[in-house]
């Protein structure tokens, strides 16, 4: 086999740049659309405690109930496009010597994550690196989203559980790989009478992995909003008698909000982009009956397949 | 009597989402535990530290699923369920 050489990069080329400040914006650009997007959308503020799901930015007649195209769904579209700028950007005037820098950080990005799907799932699955790593980047620049004050798709339940059902029909894949027969015969394992568990046992995979990532992100931003609620009412009344405008700013909620946010906003988000690509990981390839399958495809004549460790 | 009866549903729906909270007791008791056990064996094998710790965060995070459930039935109570009972209630008193 010949590997056809690379074209050479001439990274100082005028065209070069102008493709790199192309993908720059194409970083950039959809979260500043969503930022005037939510600015044009919101309501004006009330008093009290403001804790509100997704905005709706247009209802599309349909025959049996209306669809919304919510602030969620567009807030992850944005997150896509933008995450898809920093991929092509990070991948942008790849050269055998690595002359960018930004090379080895995408060399580094695919060697983690390839070596966390080996680790996990196994030698056969190693083909789904690309679909952990999605599913992790999208997830937690998701869950960051919400420092720049938009709202997080992950704070959406239709969101998790929209992940959640594609991970569902993975499990279901792999599960249904042994044989259908086979599988049904588990349902009914160790007694017939555990059949309805087995049932719900199934369906609770993908409902606690969807409720686990949502609850943990709504949880963050309910604490944020209450504090941050209680800190402004506070202030009022401590610092009320300062004269003019000075006495209508919520000085109190200077500074205390921003070291809880790291917890539940940063912390919490990456943690659980993290765990959510963990329990596919281990959902998935714990899901695959490696004994009736090698046993279907002997009787199919295909060979065995092993999943090497590591 | 609709008044009565909304102040009476509030209010129950407000300790109904106290109680569901305490849900969060459970949770924290186990992780706890966990983390106890992490440290414990970091320090007998401290080699292992980063597979310990990355075991104990993934239990962790499905310890506290139990935790989320009770959780969200709080949230439920006290922004869904408003809207909904207070449908009902009218309904049944006209």
């Amino acid at each position: 086999m010949t590997e056809k050489a690379a074209p050479a990069v001439d990274v100082k080329s005028a065209k070069f740049r102008r493709v790199d400040h192309a993908l720059i914006a194409m970083i950039i650009l959809p979260i500043l659309a969503l930022i005037v997007l939510k600015v044009l959308f919101t309501p004006a503020a009330g008093e009290g405690v403001q804790i509100a799901g997704a905005l709706v930015f247009l209802e599309i007649p349909a025959p049996l109930m209306p669809i919304y195209i919510s602030e969620s769904q567009v807030n992850s579209w944005g997150v896509m496009i933008s995450i898809l700028g920093l991929c092509l950007y990070l991948t942008h005037g790849l050269t055998a010597k690595a002359e960018l820098k930004r090379q080895l950080v995408a060399e580094w990005m695919v060697e983690k994550c390839e070596s966390l799907v080996r680790n996990n799932m196994g030698g056969y699955f190693k083909e789904w690196a690309p679909f952990i790593a999605a599913i992790m980047g999208l997830s937690a620049f998701s869950s960051l989203i919400c420092l720049l004050g938009l709202f997080s798709p992950t704070g959406d339940v239709n969101i998790t559980f929209g992940w959640a059902i594609l991970v569902f029909f993975m499990i279901m894949y792999y599960k249904f790989r042994g044989g259908a027969w086979n599988y049904t015969k588990g349902l009914f394992k160790p007694i017939p009478v555990f059949a309805p568990m087995n049932v719900i046992g199934e369906f609770a995979t993908p409902v606690s992995m969807a409720f686990r990532h949502y609850g943990n992100i709504l949880s963050g931003a309910v604490i944020s909003a209450l504090i941050g609620s209680a800190l402004t009412g506070l202030s009022k009344s401590l610092l009320g008698f300062l004269p003019g405008f000075l006495g209508d700013i919520p000085l109190l909620r200077v500074g205390l909000p921003a070291v809880l946010s790291i917890y539940f906003d940063v912390f919490s988000g990456v943690m659980q982009a993290f765990i959510f690509a963990m329990l596919t990981m281990l959902n998935v390839a714990g899901a695959v009956p490696w004994d009736d399958w090698n046993a279907r495809r002997k009787k199919q004549n295909k060979p065995e397949i092993q999943n090497t460790a590591a | 009597m609709l008044e009565l009866a909304m102040g009476i549903m509030l209010g129950l729906l407000g300790l109904g989402a106290g109680c569901a909270m305490i849900a969060g007791i459970g949770p924290g008791i186990g992780e706890g535990n966990a983390v106890a056990k992490a440290c414990e064996a970091i320090g007998r094998q401290p080699e292992c530290k980063s597979d310990v710790t990355s075991t104990m965060i993934m239990g962790c995070a499905i310890a506290e699923t139990t935790g989320l459930y009770g959780l969200i039935v709080a949230i439920l109570l006290i922004f869904v369920a408003p809207g909904i009972f207070t449908g009902i209630l009218k309904d049944a008193i006209k």
